[in-house]
């Protein structure tokens, strides 16, 4: 049980130069690193890609990871196969990471026919029951409680899996955040919840959300494990959360980690900080910018060089390119389908409300597969 | 075929599903050693443990929030919010979550569950001990809402809402927990959901009620046939989604209906239910449709049963309602 009652420790291993600390390095083989590094900088390029095109009005909105995709993707990568992640809302680059193809993605940015969730719910609202992801709701926090639910079903059943659950620091103000930490506390769930302190909900700075020191430290209210890490160093966020999983499923209970990162954007395209933000504040956490450092590892590493970069940046623009081109060809779902899954089976309203929409003339404008909308 | 009240009815469908299933989870507050604050999970605890029959810390939103996550990994779990007004602190983890998890995963996360709760007065229980907030459950897409009335449906239903492969609000009448009895098999049996009951088939006027009202509108219309009205009343049993072709026949052989339920007026499930008479039976209709229903206030305490519907109150509508 810690004693400390405030964490000042913040795990790192990356310097800024790229060099690991051999003390705490999770001393990933040569072909991971460069593969989560490729990874990273694919995450970068596809959010860039679909800032331009919500810009261009193409898709309707997109919520991003821009310097948060160390924090993001280390934990992901910590996972072992059998384990989930239950999402907030911007964790495209796990998701991918684990599996989804970017077709998939694209699809649901543009909520066309070929949508896993149909074309129900706004962009970047995924869901990846194949990749061992959960679904992705709106309101703050409900990931949660849902997770701790599922890790706790999972140590039931003697299943091994551990569940990871990512939520920002303004979640933590929420009651699913207390709800979600108590009941993983008192049953001692394998579970790891990832606090993303970017510094910003939407426009309020972290000092709004808490008058505790660290979000870290509410962890021992809750009787429970936990660290601080720089979000912002791949490596260190690799090696606290898998350190976490394995406190979980030894049966050790959960952990919440805490990882200290910024918010290269706005809060999604719908925000505009230059409102409550001011630039120097921006330019001094632009240079803690997670993939610099990360490169200057694989770098410094020999494993990676401008050539390789120019190459992969190259083939992921054409990826991205005709995946962008394929999802806006797509037809937008049928209107059928906004009448199913409501329930296993269609009840008499339904069945009748669908009739009165097929009956209904269709509205112009809205509801296309994404061409130029 | 023994007797039994509605508490031990539905304690006995909870036993059978759990050794059944071992799918079948339980939690909720006070649930386990001391078996409900009505005893509805009396026993459970001692005979499947305290993995299966869980006493969590008091927070509804904690309940149901880990409810719909072991759902979502393909448990079964059946919490218990200990009076439906206490409902509230889960109502985003309902409305937001659980009800839109097939559909907003597109068929991907079914999250099937029978949430259990207390509802309704008459139990001197004030404010927050005596409300039916059916309603807000049934507007929301993706929910069903059942509302037994006597110990067979209850138990009946419950075991066909734990086999559904929809989440399911399961209210149950707390008045009439212990003064309803009546023969319940022993075993395995079901009561199919969304199938109203004709309780009392009659000529003139048609009502429709639910929980521990029907007992009113039975009385109303028993009172009502002396005075030469020959009343039909209908169980609704599941409130969502309604039996609608129970209810129009009936209203198409009486041309007259009353609506009777706890609930506020304003917007309670009587104004769906004759809305969607007016657009099947308009025709059919001699008289306007009437709901006897509690009243827009805060649900009272000394005043409650002045609030409630009881049958002095509903054997006016149903005479006028016959004579108009």
């Amino acid at each position: 049980m810690q004693t400390q009652f405030v964490l000042d420790d913040v795990v790192t291993v990356l310097g800024p130069d790229g060099v690991a600390d051999p003390a705490t390095d999770p001393k990933l083989p040569g072909e991971t690193a460069v593969k989560l590094f490729k990874h990273m900088l694919f995450t970068r390029l596809l959010d860039e890609r679909l800032v331009l095109l919500q810009r261009q009005g193409r898709i309707g909105f997109h919520i991003g990871s821009l310097g948060e995709e160390a924090c993001i993707l280390g934990p992901a990568a910590a996972l072992g196969d059998d384990d989930w992640i239950w999402p907030c809302y911007r964790e495209f680059g796990a998701l991918l990471l684990r599996g989804m193809p970017l077709q998939t993605y694209l699809d649901n940015m543009y909520g066309n026919a070929n949508d896993a969730v149909k074309g129900r719910q706004m962009p970047d609202h995924y869901s990846g029951r194949p990749y061992k992801f959960g679904s992705v709701s709106s309101p703050i926090g409900t990931q949660i409680t849902q997770a701790v639910g599922f890790s706790w079903a999972a140590k039931m059943k003697g299943d091994p899996s551990v569940s990871l659950v990512f939520f920002g620091e303004g979640a933590t103000s929420s009651s699913e955040f207390h709800n979600g930490m108590n009941f993983a506390g008192v049953y001692k769930t394998p579970t790891v919840f990832l606090c993303r302190n970017n510094g910003w909900a939407i426009s309020v700075p972290a000092a709004n959300q808490t008058a505790s020191q660290t979000f870290a430290q509410k962890a021992f209210a809750y009787g429970m494990t936990a660290v601080r890490a720089d979000g912002n160093d791949l490596l260190a966020m690799i090696k606290v959360t898998r350190d976490a999983i394995e406190r979980g499923r030894r049966g050790e209970g959960p952990t919440l980690i805490e990882a200290i990162t910024h918010r290269l954007s706005g809060h999604s395209t719908s925000d505009d900080p230059k409102a409550y933000r001011n630039e120097a504040e921006m330019a001094a956490e632009r240079a803690k910018d997670p993939m610099p450092r990360m490169r200057a590892y694989v770098v410094a590493q020999g494993l990676w060089d401008d050539t390789q970069e120019k190459a992969w940046t190259e083939q992921v623009d054409g990826e991205i390119k005709r995946a962008v081109e394929a999802a806006e060809k797509a037809p937008a779902p049928a209107l059928h389908t906004m009448f199913e899954d409501v329930y296993a089976t269609q009840p008499w309203h339904l069945a009748e409300q669908q009739a009165e929409a097929e009956r209904a003339p269709r509205p112009a404008g809205h509801g296309g597969g994404g061409g130029g909308h | 075929m023994p007797q039994m009240n509605m508490v031990q009815a539905i304690n006995d469908a909870l036993r059978l599903e759990l050794k059944r299933d071992p799918r079948v989870v339980l939690l909720g507050e006070d649930i386990g050693k001391v078996g409900g604050v009505f005893r509805v999970t009396q026993d459970l605890y001692k005979e499947f443990g305290a993995d299966r029959v869980i006493d969590t810390p008091l927070s509804e939103g904690g309940i149901i929030g880990a409810a719909i996550g072991m759902a979502l990994y393909g448990l079964r779990p059946v919490p218990e919010i200990q009076f439906s007004d206490f409902i509230f602190p889960a109502f985003d983890q309902i409305v937001s979550e659980l009800a839109k998890f097939r559909y907003r995963s597109g068929g991907e996360f079914p999250a099937k569950m029978v949430i259990r709760t207390p509802v309704g007065g008459g139990i001197r229980g004030g404010h927050y001990h005596s409300q039916s907030p059916e309603a807000y459950f049934i507007h929301t897409p993706g929910l069903k809402v059942v509302c037994p009335s006597n110990p067979y449906d209850a138990k009946g239903l419950l075991l066909a809402a734990l086999r559904d492969d929809d989440p399911v609000m399961f209210f149950e009448p707390k008045r009439v927990y212990r003064a309803a009895r009546s023969e319940v098999p022993e075993g395995d049996y079901t009561v199919p959901l969304s199938q109203a009951k004709v309780v009392r088939p009659g000529q003139h006027v048609t009502v429709l009620a639910w929980g521990a009202m029907l007992y009113e509108a039975i009385e109303a219309a028993n009172q009502a046939a002396a005075q030469g009205v020959d009343t039909e009343v209908i169980d609704l049993r599941t409130l969502w989604p309604v039996d609608i072709d129970t209810i129009v026949a009936s209203v198409k052989k009486t041309g007259r209906v009353v609506v009777v339920h706890e609930a506020p007026k304003t917007c309670g499930f009587g104004a769906e239910l004759i809305a969607l008479i007016n657009e099947k039976a308009f025709l059919h209709l001699e008289a306007p449709p009437v709901r006897v229903t509690g009243y827009d206030t805060p649900f009272p305490y000394t005043l409650e049963m002045d609030y409630l519907p009881l049958a002095g109150r509903i054997l006016p509508a149903l005479i006028e309602t016959a004579r108009y």
